[in-house]
């Protein structure tokens, strides 16, 4: 029974009773121990508001509130209305059933929103409970992370979730963000290094210094913004809201039309009344709106958890929307196709030299410079030349520098340094573009090392399966040169492309785009395709905001990035876009099913109760049973 | 100013886009939102008002759903 609350163990309870008490007499009665003239009497009538009254009270009372403060058309009322008909009627047995059934409805219903409510929670549990802070003392206390100040030296033991953003000040270990980005590879972190709160340490003990207060750090931030998702609300949301606004007050007039025009009709308004008054309370039964109400955000919901859960944050269920049907998904180069930093993409080797030796000579001629395209050359020689056996280091700014390795002389530089100095070059350039390192050994070329931005693991696959999810048109967008572009592009398989640009380009670029897919639609704002930009989320802040949809990528803990995007993704994998474009999509089905289904039932629902066919039972059903059938559709946005 | 409030027992989501709808009606309401789904409700509001906005709040959910508390921290 711990499954359920104090409150629903109540609300079982009476349930409980209430179904004894309604069996007994609904037994005595057909069985015929209660005389055949006493059924309808009013002493059955109040044996009757027994059951009703135990299990039906706090709606009587809802209702009656609902009364004095001018709240017609509530849940409450229309079940309490629905009932007193049925009572009035003489269907004593019929009203009860019906207050009975709807509140195992309403029971499962709760039960059933309350967990999905807590796999959502668990979905998002990167949230700390508690810190241990380290006193001058050197003792340790625990306290609540809302205290933390910043400056606080915190110890994490392995296993602690790490309480907020801060530095490490002793201790190595590896440290799991995957409740914060998706990624099930632990981290490396030791001394000096920056975490983020909501992780969880691994190994061994950490000690960190805080450098933000809780309410500031990255998961208070993350929550925050998932909790407030759900107020930007989907076209779909808003137009349910909507249709309910309106649905609940026409099915009540259709019911009183039901319950006067027909007896009035026929002539014999007396016999026909009761009748009628019996198919309109159907009516009432069924005009509760709860089932549709309830269907979409859930969805909604589901599908925002989800996606945080995958890595991905999305900041509203508009955006979840507009994610489904990207047409056109403009893309920043650098930091977010690529790497953001220089690797050595390619070597080659004059004839009888080795790549190997290009290599290391160049990466020790460059072991005295500080520039990224000298870092990349180091990064990619695993045999380096002792330090002691390099002398005299001269640096030609601009174009390349030279170095003595023992008795050679070694230069490396670009093509205009070799001109100056007299150096025989090949004069076609490598196959993979990028920038050309020349390498000369005592002058004379013996090879060429090609440095490039590379681009990342798994962007192609990402750029595929986005055309393959029915993204229509993909640019990429850069201030790099035409040729290192093509090159880019050419690789990840895209075909659409501008280099060259500036930053305020960019924007003017994604500005022409919308107004190209605004004219494609013929000027209808609300049909034309949508466009989403991803960036890394530094310095595109603008071309963030003029999307429809803006993504910033790789940004945990940037919170200029957070702020100025709509989705963020929480690492550097590409591939969550697919992903979680697929779980939009997914959302968007759950909630469509949602609505067609609710609508169809109660639809059939109300065409039968008018006819007669279907009773105040199956209204019921169309109601809660609804309800619950849709929380459960919407659940499955948070499985696996 | 925004702030955030927690709600108690909020059980009918028709119940709190009603909420919803009366509390952004308001005087210096600029914005608010009550979600079933996160239990919560979040009134932007003018600072020199919002005491008075919050205890207009309380009143329109207690109308709507008698049963609802709102956590006032």
């Amino acid at each position: 029974m711990d499954r359920f609350n104090e409150k629903q163990k109540k609300e079982l309870l009476r349930i409980g009773i209430s179904f004894v008490l309604f069996a007994v007499l609904m037994v005595l009665e057909h069985t015929h121990v209660i005389p055949e003239n006493m059924h309808g009497s009013l002493i059955m009538l109040a044996l009757y508001l027994v059951p009703y009254f135990i299990v039906g009270s706090d709606v009587v009372r809802k209702c009656l509130i609902g009364i004095k403060n001018r709240q017609l058309f509530d849940e409450s009322f229309l079940m309490t209305i629905a009932t007193i008909g049925a009572f009035g009627c003489g269907e004593f047995g019929e009203a009860v059933a019906v207050m009975l059934f709807y509140q195992v409805g309403e029971f499962f219903q709760g039960y059933a929103v309350g967990k999905s409510r807590g796999s959502i929670a668990d979905l998002m549990s990167m949230a700390p409970d508690f810190a241990n802070r380290e006193a001058e003392d050197g003792s340790i206390e625990v306290i609540d992370p809302d205290d933390i100040e910043v400056g606080d030296i915190l110890i994490i033991k392995p296993g602690e979730k790490i309480p907020t953003d801060g530095v490490v000040i002793e201790g190595n270990s590896l440290v799991n963000t995957s409740a914060l980005t998706g990624e099930s590879l632990p981290r490396p972190v030791a001394e000096g290094d920056q975490v983020i709160s909501g992780c969880i340490n691994g190994s061994t003990l950490l000690k960190i210094k805080a450098e933000k207060e809780f309410d500031d750090c990255t998961v208070s931030q993350i929550l925050e913004l998932v909790e407030e998702a759900s107020s930007r609300k989907s076209v779909t949301e808003n137009f349910i809201t909507r249709f309910a606004h309106y649905y609940t007050p026409a099915v009540v007039i259709a019911a009183v039309i039901l319950a006067l025009i027909p007896p009035l009709v026929s002539g014999n308004f007396a016999a026909e009344f009761g009748k009628w008054v019996l198919r309109a309370c159907t009516f009432l039964v069924i005009s509760c709106p709860c089932a549709l109400v309830i269907s979409v955000p859930l969805a909604f919901f589901g599908g925002i958890g989800a996606a945080s859960s995958n890595g991905v944050l999305v900041k509203g269920s508009n955006y979840l929307e507009l994610l489904a049907n990207l047409d056109t998904v403009v893309t920043d180069k650098t930091g977010t196709l690529t790497e953001g930093r220089f690797k050595v993409a390619m070597v080659e080797a004059a004839k009888g030299f080795d790549t190997k030796d290009v290599i290391r000579y160049a990466a020790a001629v460059e072991s005295g410079s500080t520039h990224p395209i000298a870092a990349a050359i180091s990064d990619a020689c695993d045999d380096p030349i002792a330090q002691s056996k390099i002398k005299d280091i001269e640096n030609a700014a601009g174009k390349g520098i030279s170095a003595k390795i023992g008795r050679d002389k070694i230069a490396v530089g670009n093509r205009g340094f070799f001109e100056d100095q007299e150096i025989g070059l090949p004069a076609e350039s490598p196959a993979v573009a990028g920038t050309n390192c020349y390498v000369a050994k005592n002058g004379k070329y013996i090879g060429t090392i090609v440095v490039a931005d590379m681009p990342k693991k798994g962007a192609a696959d990402a750029i595929r399966d986005m055309l393959k999810s029915g993204v229509k048109r993909i640019m990429m967008l850069t201030g790099d040169s035409t040729q290192v572009a093509s090159s880019v592009a050419k690789e990840l398989g895209i075909t659409d492309f501008r280099a060259e640009l500036l930053p305020q380009d960019k924007v003017s670029v994604v500005q022409d785009l919308l107004k190209g897919l605004l004219e494609e639609a013929g000027g209808d704002d609300k049909k034309r395709g949508r466009l989403a930009f991803i960036g890394d989320g530094i310095n595109d802040a603008p071309v963030l905001a003029a999307a429809d949809v803006g993504i910033a990528m790789g940004s945990l803990g940037s919170d200029a990035a957070i702020e100025a995007a709509d989705v963020v993704i929480m690492d550097d994998d590409l591939g969550r876009i697919p992903s979680v474009m697929d779980i939009a999509r997914r959302t968007l089905s759950i909630s469509k099913q949602n609505i067609v289904f609710a609508l169809f039932v109660k639809f059939s629902c109300l065409v039968l109760g008018a006819l007669g066919i279907a009773n105040m039972w199956i209204a019921v059903f169309a109601d809660v049973g609804v309800a619950i059938i849709c929380i459960l559709n919407s659940m499955r946005m948070l499985k696996k | 100013m925004k702030k955030k409030f927690k709600l108690e027992d909020l059980d009918c989501a028709n119940c709190a886009a009603k909420m919803e709808e009366a509390i952004k009606k308001i005087d210096g309401v600029n914005d608010a939102s009550v979600s079933f789904m996160t239990q919560k409700m979040m009134i932007e509001a003018d600072d020199a008002v919002f005491d008075q906005v919050v205890e207009e709040a309380v009143k329109c959910i207690a109308k709507v759903e008698p049963d609802c508390k709102v956590i006032l921290k």
